[in-house]
């Protein structure tokens, strides 16, 4: 992380004072023991106090808030839930965490226009629930979606299990409203299925807090499926798995969930909640189909002839609720079995081109050998997006650090097949210092002039993301060599 | 003569600009030219064609990814989806005939345009489906962004924001996009003679169900008369219409089921996958519109707000509408107005919350009509920091989208 700057440091007790200015008492935190619940993220491996925590109430005091840190030219780091994977609520010793706690309300749900209107700490869960009685859901379902709030959905672009059919969480937009570092409150879309002008929405989804402060969310919501059923699929081998989920798709089928647990994960997540998983197989698939009642009917039985044809020994559907959730309740607790497991768990987030998944799980069991740690692996199948579960004992010197490397590893895997160093987690600081195995200089240079359009002094989150910190009036250079009669064998038509 | 250039690769690319930067040319972008119009006319000092870029680069239907170079027709790429039995899910229009150009649509220009058609509101835009780039950006450096594969969070979300920035942002040499299993079966079932304001409530009942509908338009009658579908030009009044596709057992319950829902709007009637194709395709590209060659202008609005919207300009102008996505999208052709009815336009974008682009206008028109969204000054100032971080000199069809950006 950048050195903490110890001028401002030193300054503290006079920002707190400014802040308590503009905000009451109790939502300007700067004693020990009330900052501590603050020091880390879901990645509890990285731990910093903040300097001190502020719990806004509204957009205008966000606004403030950022303006008289911008004004002082100290740092801001957003904060939803705290269950974020790869530390980008991590706090800076100077710096300032802004909470959501307080804004925590759903303003409207319009179900003439299919949508509703949040605070950015509501639960992602809480959007489904109000939106229930009137026959709708938010689609995208984050297994923390207890606990983890919808602006940090925004700020990571999460995923769930159902996004193979409904997309991410960037495809469930409508619009925000945004804090500018400097306080500027900017509105972003609205009802409309359409921005005017660039996409900014799209850009500052995903964009982990480092663009601005997200106040207020639309999303839109859906028509709850009038049926849904499951399937739980058991095979001899991880191949013939990875080839029944391209069966499927090659039939025109896309799934509302296509999950896919080995052998390791199984078994911890078996002896976790007995959710009645085979263990004589090397891995299963979850194939969840929603729809009307015919068609759920008819491609359940389709998906599982076709698992039969990839070789499947155990087919099973599910005939009622109970049992569609008790398929699904291995899965969805899956971390907390692998917690189960050892002391620590690391979760990995890679994504990869599907056909490559039998050749990764081989060469992650060659890891998991090398050294020396357990490996479970829990995949969005249909979209290649890849879990393994490191575990590990946080207590044995050099051990996370091992885990870390083998991590690492397994992410420079993903890249190297074609794929991707994170499908849902975010980048945070986690994977930051990986950045470059993805991307050239001069990609992340781009990308850190979109950041410089947004926060020129790089005052929003900074040390997240990106792994070498450029002044913006660096980025914005261009040698350009006037005059010269250069290019002569530019093609013209 | 303005200079036409044609670089041939990557670096050529990047060499074309940076000679457009040295020698302070600004450079108007083309592909296949279909929408050459589309925008405010661009002060260019020479043309830039992408059309080299041309061909699919790879294609992996069990991965539901495609790669192709940016300048690669529509035509090609749906060529070769159809024959895997997938498709680009967000249906990208051709408005060649609605911009009366020759031009070929291409697959760069639908995403750089961000045009979707009516499954935009099931299936989501282009940008949705944009999952990564290499480009060259205006100070003449190649970059990349986003990946081949699906689900991907590192690093921004470039793709987004290039799409929809009319190639003012950067030259897309090459992109991924995401495809989907085309539907076996289509079916639309028709609601004849509703008012707009019935027709918008007749389609949130059926976008409000739990049918998956993917196309939801409603055609005042003098709109349906132009089709080429029979049961719809014949009806003789307006039509609305709304889509269901899919697995065949499940598009025939589905559309049985919509039929008992909207029996009590009106009289109905249900169209094949044959007669669907064609309106569906007439909806997507507006052809009721392309005969005239009069301002047309194009609302994205709440889409509850459609019919009130389209109301309240027909007040002020003389205007013919088409309504899509539920009324979400409303497309409006204006006559004999004095200001092509920009004021009425954004009046009524502003009473009911949403944005209008003028699509199509002659050229002084669109030179001297602000022709997207005016835009706050919050929202104009980053626009143009945007339009710095990528093209600090300007030289990508600079004033395309607004002066100075
Ligand atoms: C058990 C478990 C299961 C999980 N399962 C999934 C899963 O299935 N899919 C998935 O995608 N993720 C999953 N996650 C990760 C995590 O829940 C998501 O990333 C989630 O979106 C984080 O939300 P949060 O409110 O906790 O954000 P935080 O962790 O508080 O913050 C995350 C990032 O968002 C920024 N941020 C937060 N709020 C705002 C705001 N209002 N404006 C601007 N920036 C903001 C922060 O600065 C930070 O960079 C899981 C995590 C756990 C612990």
């Amino acid at each position: 992380m950048p050195e903490p700057d110890a001028g401002v440091i030193s300054q503290r007790q006079s920002l707190v004072a400014a802040l308590r200015k503009l905000l009451p008492e109790y939502c300007v935190i700067d004693d020990e023991r009330g900052l501590r619940p603050f020091e880390c993220d879901g990645l509890s491996a990285y731990r910093s106090l903040p300097m001190v925590v502020v719990l806004p109430r509204d957009t205008r005091e966000v606004s403030r808030v950022l303006a008289l840190c911008h004004e002082r030219g100290v740092k801001i780091v957003p904060r939803g839930a705290g269950t974020g994977l790869s530390g980008g609520a991590l706090p800076l010793a100077d710096g300032v965490t802004v909470g959501f706690g307080k804004l925590n309300r759903i303003l409207e749900i319009d179900t003439a226009n299919r949508c509703a209107i949040v605070q950015p700490g509501v639960a992602n869960l809480a959007i489904s629930t109000a939106a229930s009685p009137y026959g709708f859901y938010y689609a995208p379902d984050p297994s923390s979606q207890l606990a983890c709030s919808i602006g940090g959905n925004v700020a990571e672009n999460s995923g769930g299990v159902h996004c193979l059919k409904y997309g991410l969480t960037t495809n469930n937009l409508l619009g925000v409203e945004m804090v500018l570092m400097d306080g500027e409150v900017l509105r972003l879309g609205g009802k409309q299925f359409d921005a005017e002008g660039y996409d900014l929405l799209g850009v500052v989804t995903g964009s982990e807090g480092l663009l601005g402060v997200v106040t207020e969310v639309t999303v839109r919501i859906l028509p709850k499926p009038s049926t849904a059923r499951a399937l739980l699929l058991g095979f001899p081998d991880n191949a013939s798995a990875g080839a029944c989920v391209g069966e499927i798709i090659a039939a025109g089928i896309i799934p509302a969930g296509l999950e896919m647990m080995d052998k390791p994960a199984i078994h911890a997540a078996e002896a976790f909640c007995q959710a009645g998983y085979p263990l004589d197989v090397e891995a299963i698939l979850i194939c969840e189909l929603d729809g009307p009642e015919v068609e759920v009917d008819e491609l359940v039985a389709l998906v599982g002839d076709l698992a039969r044809k990839s070789g499947a020994t155990t087919i099973r559907s599910s005939t009622s609720e109970e049992e569609r959730e008790r398929f699904w309740l291995g899965r969805k607790s899956a971390f907390g079995a692998a917690g189960r497991m050892a002391p620590d768990y690391y979760v990995m987030d890679g994504t990869i081109p599907r056909a490559r998944l039998p050749e990764v799980l081989t060469r992650i069991g060659e890891l998991s050998r090398e050294y020396d740690l357990p490996v479970a692996n829990v995949f969005h199948a249909g979209d290649g997006n890849l879990h393994p579960l490191i575990m590990y004992d946080s207590s044995i010197p050099g051990a996370l650090q091992r885990t870390e490397e083998m991590g690492s590893e397994i992410l420079k895997l993903c890249v190297e097949v074609g794929g991707v160093l994170t499908g849902e987690h975010g980048v945070g600081v986690e994977k930051r210092d990986l950045m470059g195995t993805m991307f050239t200089e001069d990609d992340l240079k781009q990308q850190q002039r979109i950041k410089c359009a947004f926060d020129p002094d790089q005052l929003l989150n900074p040390g997240k993301v990106f792994p070498t910190l450029h002044r913006c009036a660096e980025l914005g250079q261009m040698h350009v060599h006037r005059g010269e009669t250069a290019f002569p064998d530019l093609p013209r038509f | 003569m303005a200079d036409s250039l044609a670089p041939r690769d990557a670096d050529g690319l990047a060499d074309a600009v940076r000679w457009a930067v040295a020698g302070e040319h600004p450079l108007e972008v083309i592909a296949g030219g279909s929408k050459r119009d589309f925008g405010r006319p661009v002060q260019s000092a020479a043309t830039l064609s992408l059309t080299a870029f041309d061909g699919i680069v790879d294609y992996q239907p069990s991965e539901l990814v495609l790669t192709a170079k940016a300048a690669t027709p529509l035509a090609t790429i749906e060529a070769a989806t159809a024959a895997e039995r997938q498709m680009l899910a967000f249906e990208p229009a051709d408005y060649a005939p609605l911009l009366g150009t020759d031009g070929e649509a291409t697959l760069g220009g639908a995403l750089a345009c961000n045009l979707s058609g009516p499954r935009r509101i099931k299936a989501g835009a282009a940008r949705d489906h944009f999952l990564g780039v290499h480009a060259v950006s205006g100070r003449g450096e190649r970059f990349k962004a986003g990946g081949r594969v699906v689900k991907n969070v590192t690093g921004y979300d470039v793709c987004k924001l290039l799409s929809g920035s009319y190639g003012t942002l950067a030259l897309m040499h090459e992109v991924t996009v995401k495809v989907l299993p085309a539907p076996e079966r289509t079916r639309t079932v028709l609601v004849f003679g509703l008012e707009p304001v019935d027709a918008m409530e007749a389609l949130g009942a059926a976008l409000g169900s739990a049918h998956e509908v993917s196309g939801a338009a409603h055609m005042p009658a003098e709109v349906a008369a132009c089709s080429a579908v029979s049961y719809v030009a014949g009806a003789g009044a307006s039509v609305s219409a709304v889509r269901v596709e899919g697995f065949p057992a499940s598009v025939e319950a589905r559309c049985g089921a919509l039929r008992e829902l909207l029996g009590r709007f009106g009289a109905l009637e249900e169209l094949h996958s044959k007669n669907s194709a064609t309106l569906w395709r007439e909806i997507r590209d507006v052809r009721a519109f392309a005969e005239d060659n009069g301002p047309l202008w194009r609302l994205s609005v709440p889409p509850a707000s459609g019919a009130a919207a389209a109301a309240r300009i027909a007040d002020a102008a003389d205007a013919r509408t088409l309504f899509d996505w539920g009324g979400g999208l409303v497309w409006l052709g204006v006559n004999g107005a004095e200001d092509a009815g920009e004021a009425a336009v954004r009046d009524a974008a502003a009473a009911v919350g949403g944005h209008a682009t003028l699509v199509r206008a002659d050229a002084p028109t669109r030179a001297a009509r602000a022709v997207f969204q005016p835009q706050t000054a919050g929202l104009a100032a980053l626009t143009e920091r945007l339009k710095r971080a990528f093209d600090p000199a300007g030289v990508l069809n600079p004033g395309r989208m607004y002066a100075g950006v």
